[in-house]
């Protein structure tokens, strides 16, 4: 039975056979790439202490945090803010996840890589400024345009603040209103800022309380100090010797000077 | 004007606007020809995407006279042929044994056209395409990525040779060399089956 093959038969087929082993791409190469290079993001849910919200990542950084309440709003979103597309992932990476978990508890060491391509000069010194208050501080709209340089463009901070894309972990839910009052935030209004500013440590009534009664700062008569009321040093001064002042300039009368920490002087309010 | 002079012209105008288009054009293409190389579909997906980001920042770096002209269906496939080999050496070193696993494991690559066929059909049509694959992986490498650019993913003799970087002589010897190994991987195994059924 040992009939020979012919050979000219069986280069045709073996080509035949080879032709056939093309193979589709896995659906997941091409959002593994887009997203690789920056040109689409990945987004999954994440907990935060004001509920569950959607983080969107690429390889350049964390794109985005919005209370969107599902995939189909935000994809819808992020692709009228940014362009890009947006995939759908199970979770955030584990990294990722566990440096904003740290980040959102207070820890500034941590490194979380951002993405704010699109975003003007003015706007991102804005969002740098806001990444300097710590955990359980709060600073005024003016303080920050102070510290910016731009005293006078408070108006535009504010609103600067409003476009953040990546809320919670660049916290300008940390930045108030010059008067003391909370002012707007937005992730979802003020009720929002209030509480995370609570699971922060802060008690923003207690803020507003004292700014209502015409306190914006606060001086130690021991150190002669004069800081922002939620200053870490001013908040270790005790009652006895905690001292109330309408304003940075009362307070250098009284011979005062301004903490070099918290930097009261930065957009203050001059008036006696 | 090809496509692919189509896609060039506008990775020249905007690269990020463009570039999902390449993806979307060439990623089949790759993943074949890496599945093919390293036969793992994770280490080929890998290699696959790891092509496309090298891609994204070659281009980025290159000015756009440079990518009009680029024959991109070829450089493509010496980026990923490059990478195939590199993952291949470190595989050997770390003396990993082959993963057999193919794509194969996966359900049919044409659904529609498999629910038709009644079901033994379509396990032959398998067994018979698993059984070119393991033919194919057990070519030489440099025969193997040959014929892969040739008789799988379809390029002309000069595109290959371009993208394998050698002359075209060489590719046609190669290829030539190779498919006939694979007849008589093939003519063996027929002479077995024979045996078998005459024993």
């Amino acid at each position: 039975m040992n009939q020979p093959l012919d050979p000219a038969g069986t280069d045709a087929t073996v080509e035949a056979a080879l032709s056939d082993l093309t193979a589709r791409a896995p659906a997941s190469l091409r959002p593994a790439v887009l997203v690789e290079l920056g040109l689409a993001d990945a987004y999954a849910r994440f907990d935060s202490p004001i509920g569950p919200l959607t983080v969107s990542w690429n390889g350049r950084g964390v794109s985005s945090v919005d209370a969107a309440e599902d995939g189909a709003t935000f994809e819808a979103r992020h692709r009228a803010l940014t362009g890009r597309e947006a995939f759908a992932m199970e979770t955030v990476p584990r990294r990722l996840a566990t440096a904003i978990t740290r980040r959102l508890g207070g820890d500034r060491r941590v490194r979380i890589d951002l993405d704010l391509r699109g975003h003007s000069p003015f706007e991102q010194d804005v969002w740098r400024k806001a990444l300097e208050i710590p955990r359980g501080e709060v600073r005024p709209y003016g303080w920050v345009a102070a510290e910016i340089g731009r005293p006078r463009a408070v108006r535009a901070v504010g609103t600067a603040l409003g476009h953040n894309p990546v809320p919670l972990i660049v916290p300008c839910h940390r930045v108030v209103r010059t008067d003391g009052t909370i002012g707007q935030y937005s992730l979802g209004g003020p009720d929002n800022k209030r509480t995370i500013l609570r699971s922060e440590g802060l008690d923003p009534d207690g803020l507003e309380a004292q700014a209502a009664a015409g306190i914006r700062y606060t001086g130690s008569d021991t150190t002669r100090i004069v800081c922002l009321p939620t200053c870490r040093h001013a908040r270790r001064v005790t009652d006895t010797h905690r001292v109330g002042f309408r304003s940075v300039r009362a307070a250098a009368e009284a011979g005062y000077r301004p903490c070099k920490i918290c930097r009261p002087d930065s957009g203050a309010v001059l008036a006696a | 004007m090809d496509t692919d002079d189509r896609l060039a012209a506008d990775l020249a105008r905007d690269l990020d606007r463009s570039f999902d288009a390449l993806v979307l054009a060439h990623q089949d293409r790759l993943y074949t020809i890496a599945l093919r190389m390293l036969r793992d579909p994770r280490d080929a997906e890998e290699a696959a995407q790891d092509a496309f980001v090298r891609a994204y920042r070659a281009l980025a770096t290159y000015d756009t006279e440079r990518i009009r002209e680029l024959q991109v269906r070829g450089w493509l496939t010496t980026i990923v042929l490059n990478l195939c080999r590199t993952r291949g050496v470190r595989r050997a070193a770390r003396g990993a044994p082959p993963v057999s696993i193919d794509d194969d494991a996966r359900p049919p690559i044409e659904p529609a056209a498999a629910a038709a066929q009644a079901p033994t059909e379509v396990a032959e049509r398998h067994a018979e395409r698993e059984r070119w694959v393991a033919r194919l992986a057990e070519l030489p490498p440099v025969y193997r990525a040959a014929v892969v650019l040739r008789h799988v993913d379809g390029l002309s003799y000069p595109e290959a040779a371009a993208a394998l970087g050698r002359p075209e002589g060489t590719v046609k010897a190669q290829v030539h060399r190779g498919i006939g190994l694979l007849r008589t991987m093939l003519e063996a195994d027929a002479r077995h089956e024979l045996e078998e059924m005459t024993a």
